[in-house]
């Protein structure tokens, strides 16, 4: 609470959100890096699979619940699938940020604008689910 | 070729991306789509996947610099980003109906577009007298330059919000920033100072691809081993491209750089016409 408290004006909140921004991508590229690695240590000599015909991801790579399985047993396409995760929740915390921030500025016209883009975002994460 | 060559030549041409796209304010995603498709004959849905993780990456990186300047109008990104957001899910959805030729085809035209718009002039003056909506919504704004804080009013706001609409459907269906598409709706029609437009529509850019970019994980678009060196080349490309920025001026290389684009899209069109994809 303190950290909210201290936030005072437009500015402070840019700031943070700014923040987030940077501390997402960061942690998302060091996660993916260290996957890479792991991946390449493993299949590098590999012949290239088939890239040329669209098969689609499994569920091990396209569900929370495949990606953290196999990212248990540090399997290195789950570890990259985990740095893709972070990376797309960066923007999306970005905007609940802005929203604690209007709200700590009560601003509540904005702070009902922010609601409905975080609802559509949200709506396209579990209105699409493949389950 | 094994997975250890591609990777790394993913690498190099993924930070020549991320490079040229910082410097000539072209996502890194429309060099990364015609990369993978043309060159290494991946299929364009993997493509698309790659591309949004990289345009998040960049937007992401390049935002949080421009936030601490002072430039980015968040409430306006904010309020635009129900625009965008709403188009990138319908976009997506549309994506599953749409065959992948017709997709190359619309890729190569944005394409185009998008290296007309960069090259175009642009108007860099800030307006005195805002549209009443303009108020009601608190979008008025300034932002710093070398002689101080320029304030800047806003105008048609309802055609600004329909490009936005459009750029984001484009943005969902093909996988890019359509940072193009959003420069225009701002700098365009709602007549904002052109670094401030610039600045608030790659703020937007991550918003409004992870939007889409949740849906085509769960479809399977994202495959690791593309991902990972187009997420790292990109972001380290970028890095080197916002530090060049300083002490270069891209003038020269953006228009290289845009025939160079408009000759890859024609290639995109060509072979989405002959269905290559």
């Amino acid at each position: 609470m303190k950290l909210i408290k201290t936030l005072t004006g437009d500015r402070d909140i840019a700031l943070l959100v700014g923040q987030v921004l940077r501390t997402g991508v960061i942690t998302a590229s060091a996660i993916a890096f260290v996957g890479g690695v792991l991946y390449l240590a493993k299949h590098g000599a590999d012949s290239l699979p088939d890239y040329s015909t669209f098969t689609g991801e499994g569920k091990e790579y396209t569900t929370f619940g495949g990606i953290f399985r196999g990212l248990a047993t540090f399997k290195p396409s789950a570890v990259i699938q985990f740095g893709a995760l972070i990376l797309l929740a960066t923007p999306i915390l970005r905007v609940f940020f802005s929203l604690i921030g209007f709200a700590v500025e009560k601003d509540r016209m904005y702070v009902v604008i922010t609601l409905l883009v975080l609802g559509i975002i949200l709506f396209s994460m579990f209105g699409g689910l493949k389950v | 070729m094994n997975i250890l060559i591609f990777s790394l030549i993913l690498l190099a041409g993924a930070y020549v991306a991320g490079l040229l796209g910082s410097l000539t304010g072209l996502g890194g995603g429309v060099v990364v789509i015609p990369l993978l498709t043309l060159v290494f004959h991946v299929d364009i849905r993997y493509a698309i996947g790659a591309a949004l993780l990289a345009s998040i990456a960049n937007s992401s990186g390049a935002a949080s610099a421009y936030i601490k300047e002072g430039i980015t109008n968040v409430r306006l990104g904010m309020f635009l980003e129900i625009a965008t957001t709403l188009g990138a899910v319908g976009g997506a959805l549309i994506a599953v109906f749409t065959p992948t030729n017709t997709i190359a085809i619309l890729f190569g035209v944005v394409l185009i577009f998008s290296a007309l718009m960069t090259v175009r002039k642009k108007h860099e003056h800030a307006l005195q007298e805002g549209s009443r909506l303009s108020y009601v919504l608190k979008l008025n704004g300034s932002y710093p330059t070398p002689q101080g804080e320029v304030p800047y009013k806003l105008q048609n706001i309802g055609g600004g919000f329909s490009i936005m609409l459009l750029a984001g459907v484009l943005s969902g269906l093909l996988g890019i920033g359509s940072g193009a598409l959003k420069v225009l709706a701002m700098d365009g029609a709602m007549k904002i100072p052109f670094k401030v437009s610039t600045t608030t529509s790659n703020f937007m850019i991550g918003v409004t691809a992870a939007a889409s970019a949740v849906v085509y994980l769960q479809r399977g678009y994202i495959d690791p081993g593309i991902a990972f060196p187009v997420v790292l080349g990109v972001l380290g490309g970028a890095f080197t491209g916002a530090r060049l920025l300083t002490i270069m001026n891209p003038k020269t290389l953006r228009y290289i750089f845009c025939v160079a684009i408009s000759f890859v899209a024609l290639e995109m069109i060509y072979n989405g016409l002959h269905h290559q994809f």
